[in-house]
């Protein structure tokens, strides 16, 4: 060890992250998504990894090639429907993630970095995801696509020269079909992995936020270790292992029973293979999508909607500074906070299950609502947080 | 670029458009399908490899590996399901995989469309629209092919099981779209012309067909289920162990 530790800072490492990192003793059920989004993130790259040996990148053979794998690979079926349900459960992870940081202030001062860093992770993800999607070359694979990156013709003067450049074809072809596979194995998993290292040391730096949302370092013993703090390790790696092995109970009960998850995990459309010439009757992106397609397609005018919908996800970026409250967790914040992160929540909600729906008047009445609930909370936030009325915050965790 | 934008506004319209759902169509019925039916599943292979196989491929699946999956041997599977011939005019061997023999040039001239291939028939239209859609061809002489189909209107294929099911007409009545106006549907059908089975056989031979397909989609299926009881209750053991763990951690914790 010594050796080693001569050479490079390994035991070093080991204390700073885990052995001698002090993370607040109160976590609680919010605190364990950020090692499950971990776990999941390794999966899918471990998946990943075994699915790109039998897949093939080709606008006459990815459909082909899938369905090998799902029938004449080895263990193929399990390794493709960990990776599709993965995607799902990374998304599922990562917005209760979120919602924690929301909760509990934990994008506030000193933390705006590891929030930003996080907000990265989120884009990248998404980028992630949605070009994966294409990789089965199935109907709503193709269609979804098409879509989505239609949304960039709006984009005023450069829009048609643009998508022609995302598609490298006037219609989403091979051509895209490579591209995409080369980003989603290679490019945008380098920059996940790059952006949750800094996401962890920015974290690590300033020390983990907790359920009262107050400074456990502001008390420190005569050794400069917090007394409120506990090393990582042990204690919670042992407790986040209950909280991975509950995970991937759920997990499993989705992958090996309902891996379809009733056409929103796996749509229903995906199982014919992409033809540029049939449109599906209704075309919808994956789940995880839906709140921000609800949000476009409530707006009339595209480019509008299409300003709105990345307006959507900017706006948590800069929520740090729209939030200008001194009080971190919800548990001492007003009333009126927590009536807008209640509207927030159900406006999110709401607008996830509109966006997989077709379009009907009353649904795009709903979506306006529930697009204005949305926007609305980081109004509101940045409205009540300069007085807001908060409670006394306790010095110390009890 | 302008035939481009009418395909996407088309594509970003259709959802607008389409989907006047609410009535459902006839007939609509359910069917429930038990894997451990392997005998089901063999009567379904049959029908699929006498009658959809001329035209339809199953080109994802291999013939001794369905003949594994439902017990059958290769050697039966090579007398009772093989029908094809590779293009020295040989038998298909059992280890290849299901496709028919029609071209796509062939089948393009023949109906206008290429019949799609059904490994994956049950995945993407579901097991109940088959059931149904299977026993909804009746007469219609405004057809090319003389019938039509009140699962799926227009359809190109003709109706391939006639000599079982025989050929049905159709009743009609108005009925309320929901929207202020009246639509002519259909609610029931007549046998004007019996075929070899009866209306309760040929269910049966349906139901056997569409467990075939069921199966064919998903061969792994029953796998996939058994495999995940025995990780649920390995997890579920080592959630005790682990949490039994954290509480022995975490006892000097206050």
């Amino acid at each position: 060890m010594g050796w080693i530790d001569e050479r490079f800072p390994l035991t070093k490492m080991w204390e700073e992250h885990l052995a001698k990192y002090y993370a607040p003793k109160n976590f609680n059920f919010w605190y364990f998504f950020g090692s499950l989004a971990l776990l999941v993130l390794v999966l899918q790259i471990v998946t990943g990894i075994f699915l790109t040996m039998h897949y093939k990148p080709d606008g006459e053979m990815a459909f082909i090639s899938v369905e090998y794998i799902m029938r004449d690979v080895d263990w193929g079926w399990l390794i493709r429907y960990l990776h599709s349900t993965g995607s799902s459960a990374f998304f599922i992870v990562v917005y209760l993630h979120m919602f924690r940081g929301l909760m509990y202030g934990s994008y506030q001062k000193p933390r705006e970095l590891v929030w930003l860093f996080g907000m990265f992770i989120f884009l990248a993800l998404m980028a992630e995801a949605f070009m994966g999607y294409l990789l089965p070359w199935g109907q709503m694979s193709y269609w979804g696509a098409q879509v989505i990156i239609s949304l960039f013709g709006a984009i005023p003067v450069i829009g048609d020269d643009l998508t022609l450049w995302i598609r490298g074809d006037f219609v989403i072809s091979d051509a895209t079909l490579n591209r995409f596979f080369a980003l989603h194995v290679v490019a945008v998993p380098l920059v996940l992995l790059m952006l949750v290292v800094m996401h962890i040391i920015g974290l690590h730096e300033v020390g983990s936020n907790n359920p009262e949302g107050i400074e456990i370092k502001k008390h420190k013993d005569e050794n400069g270790i917090p007394l409120d703090g506990i090393p990582f390790h042990p204690y919670y790696s042992v407790k986040d292992l209950v909280g991975v092995v509950v995970f991937l109970i759920l997990f499993s009960v989705v992958l090996f029973f309902m891996p379809e998850m009733g056409g929103y995990f796996l749509e229903h459309a995906n199982f014919v293979p992409a033809d540029q010439f049939k449109t599906p009757e209704h075309i919808a992106p994956v789940w995880y999508f839906t709140p921000f397609y609800a949000i476009l397609r409530a707006i009339p005018d595209k480019l509008t909607g299409v300003i709105a919908m990345f307006a959507a996800i900017v706006v948590l970026f800069i929520l740090p500074w729209i939030d200008r409250g001194k009080v971190h967790s919800i548990r001492y914040r007003s009333t009126a906070f927590k009536w807008l992160l209640a509207m927030l929540v159900i406006s999110f909600i709401g607008l996830g299950y509109l966006g997989a729906l077709p379009v009907t008047d009353t649904r795009t009445l709903f979506a306006r609502l529930f697009s204005v609930g949305y926007f609305g909370y980081f109004i509101g936030i940045w409205m009540i947080s300069k007085n807001e009325k908060t409670l006394p915050v306790p010095e110390r965790i009890q | 670029m302008m035939k481009m934008r009418l395909i996407l506004v088309a594509a970003l319209l259709l959802p607008a458009l389409g989907w006047a759902a609410g009535t459902p169509t006839y007939p609509n019925d359910e069917i429930d399908i038990d894997w451990s039916d392997k005998a089901s599943m063999q009567r379904g292979a049959r029908t699929f490899v006498n009658y959809c196989m001329s035209c339809h491929s199953a080109a994802y699946s291999r013939y001794d590996r369905v003949g594994r999956d439902l017990g059958i041997s290769d050697d039966l599977v090579l007398q009772n399901l093989v029908f094809t011939t590779d293009k020295y005019g040989e038998q298909t061997k059992v280890g290849e995989l299901m496709k028919s023999t029609m071209t796509t040039e062939y089948a393009e001239q023949a109906f206008g469309v290429v019949p799609p291939d059904l490994s994956l028939i049950a995945r993407s239209r579901g097991v109940n629209w088959l059931y149904n859609y299977l026993r909804g061809f009746y007469v219609d002489e405004a057809r090319p092919l003389g019938v039509n189909n009140s699962v799926f209107d227009n359809v190109a294929m003709p109706h391939v099981l006639v000599e079982l099911q025989g050929y049905q007409k159709a009743r009609t009545a108005m009925r309320a779209d929901g929207e202020g106006g009246e639509h002519e549907v259909i609610v029931g059908f007549d046998l004007i012309e019996p075929g070899s089975q009866s209306k309760s056989e040929y269910d049966q031979t349906v139901h056997d067909l569409v467990a075939f397909l069921d199966y064919i989609g998903e061969p792994y299926k029953q796998t996939r289920k058994n495999v995940g009881t025995g990780v649920i209750i390995f997890l579920f053991v080592l959630l005790i162990l682990t949490y039994l763990l954290k509480k022995e951690y975490w006892k000097d914790i206050h």
